[in-house]
C-alpha cells in the first residue's frame, strides 16, 4: 500500500457542557488513493468524527484529545489562519446536502473560481478558467460558459452534488471527506456521483473518507470499512473481509439487517438501541444488545485487537471470527402460494390523479389480494405515493378512474366514504416524527380510531389498545407516554398500532422505514411480515428501495413518471426484469453481497 | 446524518423488554415545558419579580395607603415631606396614595383586553390557517382592513364615538389586537396543518372543529404564550395612553395614566407626581416584555450555556 495520508489517533470529541463523549478513541489511517467507508447508524458520532478531522464541530461540541495528522501536519495544533489554508486546500469536505452548501445567490462558476482564488491555485485567470473546465469535465458536467453562469437552483440535485464534488477536488487535495453526499439523491444519480468520486480518488491518489449509514453504498465504493457504534470504532478492516466474515458481533448483526436484492435471508433487526453520549457504560457499549456478552464485556471496553489491517474491539473476536456468519442469518421463508386465490380486495383501474391541472398519474391499474403484499416501487416523482394516497382517499387534487374496495367503488375523498370503508383502509405514514401528534399521549393517539369505528366502553378500548401495542411488540404500559419519550422505531410501531386498532383489511405503508436506521428498519420489516402472516391483512408497500421489496412483498409494481413500467411477482421481476427502466434501476441499486461463508 | 437525530430526552431500550414508564405530567402541556425552560433564564426571573411587585402594589396598595385617594393633604405641588412622602399633586392630594390606588384599572383592563383579543385572534387565525384557500384569503384580507388603522387610532375612534366605558375600552383594545394575534396564530397553524398527524385524523373522518381543538391547538400554545406577553405589554401602554388622553377613568379617580395628564403642567415644580406613575407603567411594560422575551428564547432555545438547541 502506498503512503499514509491521514492518520487519526485517540480522537475524542465531547460535549462542552457535560464533558460527555460524542466520540472517543477513534483511530484509523487512510492511504493515498484509498476510500475508507465510515459506517454508523444515527447518533453514532460518525459525522462529528469526520468534521473533527478538519477541526470543525457543531455548536456545543469540542475536540478534547487525540491526534489528527494529514500529510505529516498535525491539524489540531494549527492556528486558525493555517487551518483555513488546510480546509479546501490540503483537505476538503463534501457536505450532505448540496442545496444547502452552495450559495444560492452566486453563479456556480463564481463559486468555483472563488475556491481557486482563495487557495492561490493557478497563476492567472486564464489558468484558473482552464482548471474549472477541467474540473467540470472530471465530474462529467458541461464546462461551457453558459453552464457556469447558472445558479445552483437551475441545476438538478445530482448536478449540484457533482459541483460540490468538483469544488472539493478543485485544489487537488490530499484528503477528501464526504459526508453522506448521496443521501437525498435517486439511485441512478447516486450511482453517477459514487462512480465519479471513486474514479477521481483513484486517478489523483486522493485519500477519501466516505461517511454513510448505508452499508450497501460502501460495499460498492470503499476499499476498507470502519464501523462506528456509540462513538467508538468497533471494527476497521478490508471491505471483503468485513462483508464475508466480520469479527465484531455488531457488524454481523448490522449486515443481517441490510436488505439485499438476492433476498435469500430474512431481515433481522437488532433489539434495543445504542446508548447516547453521557449514558454510555464503562464496558462495551454493545454489551446489552449482544448475543455473546460475558462478564468482562460489562467491566471494560475492549482495546483494539487483531492484525494491523483488520482491527476489532471485542473481547471474544477470535471466537466470533471462527463462527460462521450463518449464525446471524435466518433463511427467508417462501411466500404462501395458497394466498390470493380469491379476488382482489382493493383494485384500481385507469386511475389518473392531478395536482392542480398537472396530471401526475396517467391511468394506472393495481390489484391487491387478501394476505398479499404488493410493493409499489419507483424513484421520487414516479407517482407511487400519489397512487397510494388516491386509494386511501387523501390525494389533495382531482382523481379520475375507478378505485374499488372488494365489490364496491370507493368515493374519492376519505371523508366522504362510509365508516366501513374508512375503517377497511388504513394508512401508515413515512415519518413517525410527523405522523404522531407530539402533544398527545400514546393512549390519546390510539383512541380516535376506536372511538370512530367501534362502540366500546372505556376498559374495552384500553384492552384493544394494549392488544395492538403488544402486536407491535411494545409494552402496554406505554399508553401514558408521549411520542418524544420514544425512539424512531418505537414511534413507527405506535403508528402501526394506530392502524391496527381499526382492524383494517388493507394496510398502506408509505416508505415506512425510510426515516429509520437499518437495524430498526429490519425489525419493522420483520414485524410487518409477521402481521401479514397472523392477520391476513392485504398490504400496499410503497418504497424506493428495491432490496426491501424482496424481503417483504409477493408482487411488485414498478412505476416511473406516473406510469406503470412493469408488474409481476417479486421473484420474476427482480430475477428477470422485462422493462429497460427496471433493469437500469436494478443495476444502479447499491447492493450488499450477503453470501455468508 | 440522513436519519433524523433522536431528539428524545428519555431513553428507552427498544423491543418488548420495555420498563414500565409512568406518564409524566410535564409532557401533557407544551407550555409547562416552555415556562420551565424560560424560568431558567435570568431575564424571566427579573421580569416575573418586577411584575409581582407591581401587581402587589396595584392590588394591596389601597390597603396600605396613608390617606384616601381624593383627600387633600396639603397645598398643590409640594415636594416630598414627612407627611406626604412623594409630595402632593395639582390639587394637593397625596401622590403616594394616588400611586398606590391607581394601578388596578391598568391591570384589570389590559389583562381583560389581552385575553379577549388573544381568544378572538387565535380562533380566527386557526380557522383561517386550517381552512386554507379562499376562506383563508377572505379572513386575512378582512383582518388586514382592521390592521390598516393604527391600534391607538382605532381604539380612539370607537371610544370617542361610543363613550369612555371601561368594558368598551377593553373590547376596543381587544379588537385591535385580534388581527395581529390572528396572523401569528395562522402562521403557527400553517406549520402544523401540513403534518401527517392532521391528515391521519382527517382520514378517520374526525370533525374539523375537533381536529382544531385536540390536534392543532396544543401544538401552537408556545408561540401564543409569547404573543400574550407581547400583547399585554402593548395593552398596558395603550390603556395608560387612553387614560392620559382622558378616555379612561374620569377624575377624581386615581389612575396612573390620568395622573400623568393631571400633573404634567407642574412637572418642573413637582416631578414626582408625573415620574412615579410613568416609572410604574414603564416598569410594568418592561417586566411583561422580559417575560415574553424569556419565553420566546425558551422556545427557540437560544440559551447556549446548556448546550441544548
Amino acid at each position: 500500500m502506498s503512503d499514509v495520508v491521514l492518520s487519526v489517533k485517540g480522537l475524542r470529541v465531547e460535549l462542552e457542557a457535560s464533558g460527555a463523549d460524542i466520540d472517543d478513541e477513534v483511530e484509523f489511517t487512510i492511504h493515498s488513493g484509498e476510500v475508507l467507508g465510515l459506517v454508523g447508524e444515527s447518533a453514532s458520532g460518525k459525522t462529528t468524527a469526520a468534521t473533527a478531522l478538519l477541526v470543525h464541530q457543531r455548536r456545543g461540541a469540542v475536540v478534547a484529545g487525540g491526534e489528527v495528522v494529514i500529510k505529516g501536519r498535525d491539524i489540531l495544533s494549527l492556528s486558525p489562519v493555517e487551518l483555513r489554508k488546510v480546509r479546501g486546500g490540503l483537505a476538503s469536505y463534501v457536505p450532505q446536502d448540496p442545496s444547502m452548501s452552495l450559495n444560492p445567490a452566486l453563479r456556480i462558476g463564481t463559486q468555483l473560481r472563488e475556491i481557486l482564488e482563495v487557495h492561490g491555485f493557478g497563476a492567472s485567470d486564464a489558468e484558473r478558467a482552464e482548471r474549472i473546465r477541467e474540473m467540470m469535465a472530471e465530474v462529467l458536467l458541461p464546462g461551457d460558459r453558459q453552464f457556469l453562469r447558472r445558479y445552483p437552483h437551475q441545476l438538478s440535485g445530482g448536478q449540484q452534488q457533482r459541483v460540490a464534488v468538483a469544488m472539493a477536488f478543485a485544489c487537488r487535495p490530499s484528503l477528501i471527506i464526504l459526508d453522506e453526499p448521496t443521501t437525498g439523491l435517486d439511485v441512478t444519480t447516486q450511482a453517477h456521483v459514487l462512480r465519479t468520486v471513486k474514479d477521481l480518488a483513484r486517478t489523483y491518489g486522493v485519500a477519501a473518507l466516505y461517511v454513510t449509514h448505508d452499508l450497501a453504498v460502501v460495499a460498492n465504493l470503499a476499499d476498507r470499512i470502519a464501523v462506528m457504534y456509540a462513538g467508538r470504532l468497533v471494527e476497521v478492516g478490508p471491505r471483503d473481509a468485513l462483508f464475508r466474515g466480520a469479527h465484531h458481533p455488531y457488524t454481523r448483526r448490522l449486515l443481517a439487517s441490510v436488505p439485499d436484492l438476492a433476498g435469500k435471508y430474512a431481515l433481522r433487526g437488532i433489539p434495543g438501541r445504542a446508548p447516547l453520549p453521557g449514558k454510555r457504560p464503562p464496558g462495551c457499549s454493545f454489551a446489552d444488545r449482544c448475543d455473546y456478552t460475558e462478564p468482562r464485556c460489562i467491566e471494560a471496553f475492549p482495546p483494539y485487537e487483531g492484525p494491523e489491517e483488520h482491527r476489532v474491539r471485542c473481547w471474544r473476536w477470535e471466537e466470533i471470527a471462527r463462527l460462521s456468519l450463518q449464525n446471524d442469518f435466518v433463511p427467508r421463508r417462501a411466500c404462501d402460494a395458497s394466498r390470493g386465490a380469491t379476488g382482489p380486495v382493493v383494485s384500481a383501474k385507469g386511475v389518473r390523479a392531478f395536482y392542480g391541472t398537472t396530471e401526475a398519474l396517467h391511468g394506472v391499474d393495481l390489484e391487491v389480494r387478501p394476505g398479499c403484499c404488493v410493493a409499489l416501487v419507483g424513484e421520487s416523482g414516479s407517482g407511487k405515493t400519489t397512487l397510494a394516497r388516491a386509494i386511501a382517499g387523501i390525494h389533495p387534487g382531482k382523481v379520475e378512474g375507478e378505485i374499488r374496495l372488494g365489490d364496491h367503488e370507493l368515493k374519492r375523498d376519505a371523508r366522504h366514504r362510509p365508516k366501513a370503508d374508512r375503517q377497511a383502509i388504513q394508512y401508515i405514514f413515512q415519518s413517525p416524527y410527523g405522523s404522531l401528534n407530539p402533544r398527545r399521549s400514546i393512549g390519546q393517539i390510539l383512541e380516535p380510531p376506536l372511538r370512530t369505528f367501534f362502540d366500546l366502553s372505556r376498559s374495552e378500548k384500553e384492552d384493544r389498545m394494549v392488544e395492538a401495542l403488544e402486536m407491535v411488540t411494545l409494552d402496554g404500559s406505554l399508553l401514558g407516554v408521549y411520542p418524544d419519550q420514544l425512539s424512531g422505531g418505537e414511534r413507527q410501531r405506535v403508528a402501526i398500532a394506530r392502524a391496527l386498532v381499526a382492524k383494517p383489511t388493507v394496510l398502506i405503508c408509505d416508505e415506512v422505514t425510510s426515516s429509520l436506521d437499518v437495524s430498526v428498519q429490519a425489525s419493522i420489516v420483520e414485524l410487518l411480515v409477521k402481521l401479514i402472516d397472523e392477520t391476513g391483512v392485504a398490504m400496499i408497500f410503497v418504497t424506493h428501495h428495491l432490496p426491501l421489496v424482496r424481503t417483504l412483498a409477493q408482487e411488485v409494481t414498478v412505476m416511473n413518471v406516473g406510469e406503470i413500467v412493469e408488474t409481476g411477482t417479486v421473484d420474476a421481476v427482480l430475477a428477470d426484469p422485462q422493462a429497460e427502466y427496471t433493469r437500469n434501476l436494478l443495476a444502479d441499486t447499491p447492493d450488499v453481497d450477503r453470501t455468508p461463508f | 446524518m440522513s436519519t433524523p437525530m433522536e431528539n428524545s430526552v428519555d431513553l428507552l431500550p427498544e423491543g418488548p423488554e420495555i420498563p414500565h414508564v409512568t406518564a409524566s405530567r410535564r409532557h401533557r402541556r407544551e407550555w409547562v415545558q416552555t415556562a420551565k425552560a424560560a424560568w431558567a433564564l435570568r431575564r424571566t426571573k427579573i421580569g416575573v419579580g418586577l411584575f409581582l411587585v407591581i401587581l402587589a402594589i396595584a392590588l394591596f396598595g389601597p390597603l396600605i395607603a396613608p390617606y384616601g385617594p381624593t383627600e387633600f393633604v396639603g397645598k398643590p405641588y409640594r415636594m416630598p415631606s414627612a407627611t406626604a412622602w412623594l409630595g402632593t399633586d395639582n390639587l394637593g392630594r397625596d401622590v403616594l396614595t394616588r400611586v398606590l390606588n391607581g394601578g388596578r384599572t391598568v391591570f384589570s383592563l389590559s389583562l381583560t383586553a389581552t385575553a379577549v383579543g388573544m381568544a378572538m385572534g387565535i380562533l380566527l387565525g386557526m380557522f383561517a390557517g386550517y381552512s386554507r384557500r379562499s376562506v383563508d384569503d377572505f379572513t386575512m384580507r378582512a383582518l388586514d382592513i382592521v390592521m390598516a388603522f393604527p391600534h391607538i387610532v382605532f381604539v380612539l375612534l370607537i371610544v370617542a364615538a361610543l363613550g369612555p366605558r371601561p368594558w368598551l375600552i377593553a373590547l376596543a383594545v381587544a379588537i385591535g389586537h385580534a388581527p395581529r394575534v390572528a396572523r401569528v396564530a395562522r402562521g403557527a397553524t400553517l406549520e402544523i396543518v401540513g403534518r401527517d398527524f392532521i391528515l391521519a385524523s382527517e382520514m378517520l373522518g374526525t370533525a374539523k372543529w375537533r381536529i382544531m381543538v385536540t390536534e392543532l391547538f396544543p401544538n401552537i400554545t408556545s408561540p401564543m404564550f409569547v404573543e400574550f406577553g407581547l400583547r399585554l405589554a402593548y395593552s398596558i401602554g395603550t390603556i395608560a395612553a387612553l387614560s392620559f388622553l382622558g378616555f379612561g377613568l374620569q377624575p377624581p379617580a386615581a389612575d396612573w395614566g390620568l395622573m400623568i395628564n393631571e400633573n404634567r403642567i407642574g412637572v418642573a415644580v413637582q416631578p414626582y407626581s408625573v415620574f412615579v406613575p410613568v416609572v410604574m407603567i414603564a416598569l410594568l411594560t418592561i417586566a411583561v416584555s422580559l417575560i415574553a422575551d424569556g419565553l420566546a428564547r425558551a422556545i427557540i432555545g437560544i440559551d447556549r450555556r446548556t448546550g441544548t438547541e
